[in-house]
């Protein structure tokens, strides 16, 4: 019996400690992480299969208290705007939604006026006929194209995917026992989309990429790309240095564009992350309460059993 | 147990309704009266931890369908408008989603825990044969509703799974169509599998009331795997003994559910199930939740279509036929030492399919699958059979009271 209550409160000790611990245990991941991850990627020769992973960047919006930052969404916003809207549609995104807690977060009057810059179409209820008027901060972020059919004649036959949920629809494989590692606290790793967006804007080469087949060739409007599955994309590189002003001081390289913008589709992706993790933290902590009053009232009533 | 009750009602009102309905009695006698063995470890606390889990995955399946549409030009909109726009309704679907794997790994355990201490055994054939009926309806539920997203992975995974319906020789395309509702996953598939998704799980329910009332009348199985001979030393009242234990067990394994659902809600997914379902698009590696891996690596093992098939349904029909292929006389894993390391083989032999189910099945992957489904089937078919014949078993204790004064003196040996 005493080594079983022995263990058991191991075990709740060791879930209190690995919560306790996981805000410093993960600085000391992301330390260790971009090792870990050169260690964990072979470098093939010439085999078009194993491709370098991307780099594991420093999120705000990682780890147990993560949180966005609000000035990087804001940065981000304006590279979407200026550059990825041009091509990618954003469907699920409400001007609203710019406004709301735990995104960039502008003022509702600048969501209006931003809104009013856009134009929707809309079946009118006078005339009957489908007529445009200025968007309004409940409207959702208007498509550059039509349909399919058109973004794929104006793009030389590729289709931009819709960037709502762009940062968790796109991931990369880890080998064993890496992948383990992800899932756990301290260690937990969930930004593998955001991390492979920014490392697609980086990856751009002139060059062919080291990993790519020797016969591969590029056709008409593609480019190298040192991370994209197969080494190449459709996508012509779409960030220079200083294509998109930023007013705040932060620098205007590709870089920087390439974090926010990842950033931002995060936020698009998961706009409820920060009440995710708040909430998260709160129900750990009262099971966690619970837990030991359970133990020790089990403890209590099972006191006159041997068992 | 069976027998007349202890209840005795308190008040006028539970004495009225105990005359005309003897529910309160029935309750007590299950509940609270009920003799459980006093060696339980907590491994035992996983059969309240499931029914914990399948009524938290009918509360928050039941507010999600408050806000899904099953048309496939909605469908994957409207999880994002819950993800999005609904009051808490990331908080729902991701408790749902995260909550069938956190179902399926302890109904894994709880499998397991049958397994290590015999619970199949004579006399809870019955009530193992229920639970395996639990677990074929809870694997055909948690199938449909990884549909219902109507994702890549949603789609691609119902066309390969329902395909399978095809390798049935002279009637395969027919049941498929009729499974379809059309020539291929479409609109009716997604609305049927919604239709069944909600229905299966009150199936289920009323399953796992049969397999309670099995389990009551045979009584629990334990660690000594010695059935309860003496009530008064063998056993404790359910409550507050086993509700206090369970309760705990309970939180705790709901401290784990919180961490998936919070901290790393999409790790057991698959990023592939946040493109919406294009049929003209096949996804590079189309693979199935964790949870049916090892089963999905059976049935690419075998070289052919109706081969595999066979043969996936079968790892799990084996287990009907479990109680009368194990042939020892002894129930727990403690007193017998061969099975002890078969059981633990047998578990990395499973562990190590559900690797392989994710891999895509090239070069030396495929081999290693068949190897390792073979001996998935020579565990049941041919080594329980022999080892119950052969193997030289410890002696079993005669009582649950010995066994647990056996184990204190042991213990009290080791600290000395």
């Amino acid at each position: 019996m005493m080594k079983r209550s022995l263990s058991l409160g191991l075990i709740v000790a060791g879930l209190a400690g690995a919560l306790t611990v996981s805000a410093m245990a993960e600085d000391a991941a992301k330390a260790a992480a971009p090792a870990a991850h050169e260690a964990a990627a072979p470098a093939e020769e010439g085999g078009g299969h194993s491709q370098p992973q991307p780099p594991r960047n420093d999120w705000s919006f990682a780890g147990v208290f993560g949180h966005y930052d609000q000035a990087q969404l804001q940065r981000g916003f304006r590279v979407f705007r200026e550059v990825c809207s041009n091509c990618h549609s954003a469907n699920l995104l409400a001007f609203r939604n710019l406004s709301e807690p735990g995104g960039p977060e502008f003022s509702e009057a600048q969501v209006k006026a931003l809104a009013a810059e856009y134009k929707v179409k809309e079946l009118s209820d006078k005339t009957g006929d489908i007529e445009e008027r200025p968007a309004r901060p409940s409207d959702h972020w208007p498509a550059p194209f039509a349909n399919e059919i058109k973004a794929r004649e104006a793009n030389g036959g590729a289709l931009p995917p819709d960037m709502s949920v762009l940062a968790k629809a796109r991931s990369f494989h880890k080998p064993f026992p890496f992948f383990i590692f992800d899932a756990l606290p301290g260690l937990s790793y969930q930004e593998h989309g955001v991390d492979y967006i920014t490392a697609i804007m980086n990856g751009y080469r002139d060059e062919k990429p080291h990993g790519a087949k020797a016969d591969d060739t590029l056709a008409a409007g593609q480019s190298w790309n040192e991370y994209m599955p197969g080494y190449k994309i459709g996508m012509p590189k779409p960030l220079s240095d200083g294509a998109v002003d930023y007013t705040d001081g932060t620098p205007k390289t590709v870089d920087q564009y390439a974090k926010d913008v990842s950033a931002f589709l995060m936020w698009t992706a998961e706009p409820k992350l920060e009440q995710r993790k708040k909430t998260g933290m709160r129900a750990l902590i009262f099971l966690l309460v619970l837990s030991g009053l359970l133990y020790a009232t089990k403890k209590r009533i099972w006191s006159n059993v041997p068992h | 147990m069976s027998g007349p009750s202890t209840y005795v009602p308190k008040n006028a009102a539970a004495r009225w309704l105990e005359q005309r309905l003897p529910i309160l009695g029935f309750a007590h006698d299950s509940f609270v009266a009920y003799p459980t063995p006093k060696n339980l470890n907590y491994w035992w606390t996983f059969g309240a931890i499931l029914s914990f889990m399948l009524v938290a995955q009918i509360v928050t399946g039941v507010v999600l369908a408050m806000h899904y549409t099953a048309n496939t030009n909605l469908a994957f909109n409207s999880v994002e408008h819950i993800m999005r726009d609904v009051n808490w309704g990331w908080m729902i679907r991701y408790l749902h989603a995260n909550g069938a794997s956190m179902f399926f790994l302890a109904v894994y355990i709880h499998i397991a825990r049958g397994l290590y201490y015999g619970s199949y055994k004579a006399p809870r054939e019955v009530l193992w044969i229920l639970g395996v009926v639990i677990f074929l309806l809870m694997m055909a539920t948690a199938f449909m509703g990884y549909v219902l997203p109507w994702g890549q992975m949603s789609f691609w995974g119902a066309t390969v799974i329902t395909n399978l319906f095809s390798a049935i020789p002279l009637v395969g395309d027919a049941i498929t169509t009729w499974l379809w509702g059309g020539y291929s996953v479409d609109n009716p598939t997604l609305n049927r599998f919604f239709s069944l998704h909600y229905l299966l799980p009150f199936m289920i329910a009323a399953v796992v009331g049969l397999h309670v009332w099995a389990l009551h009348v045979v009584g629990q199985n334990n660690p000594a795997g010695v059935d309860i001979k003496d009530v008064a030393k063998d056993s404790v009242p359910f409550t507050p003994h086993a509700t206090m234990k369970d309760a705990l067990g309970i939180s705790v394994f709901l401290m784990l559910f919180a961490w998936f659902a919070f901290f790393v809600p999409n790790y057991l997914g698959h990023s592939d199930n946040y493109i919406e379902a294009n049929p003209l698009v096949t996804p590079p590696h189309i693979v199935p939740e964790w949870y049916f891996l090892p089963f999905y690596a059976i049935l690419r093992a075998i070289p052919s279509k109706l081969g595999g098939v066979i043969f996936m349904f079968g790892s799990i029909a084996v287990l009907f036929v479990l109680p009368w292929l194990d042939t020892s006389r002894v129930r727990s894993a403690t007193y017998r030492p061969l099975y002890k390391i078969f059981f633990w083989l047998f578990i990395l032999c499973v562990i190590c399919l559900g690797w392989l189910g994710s891999q895509p099945p090239e070069g030396g992957a495929v081999l290693a699958a068949r190897i390792l489904t073979a001996y998935y089937f020579i565990h049941f078919l041919v080594i329980m059979p022999l080892l119950g014949l052969f193997e030289t078993t410890k002696p079993v204790p005669a009582s649950i009271a010995d066994a647990v004064l056996a184990k204190q003196a042991g213990q009290a040996g080791a600290a000395h």
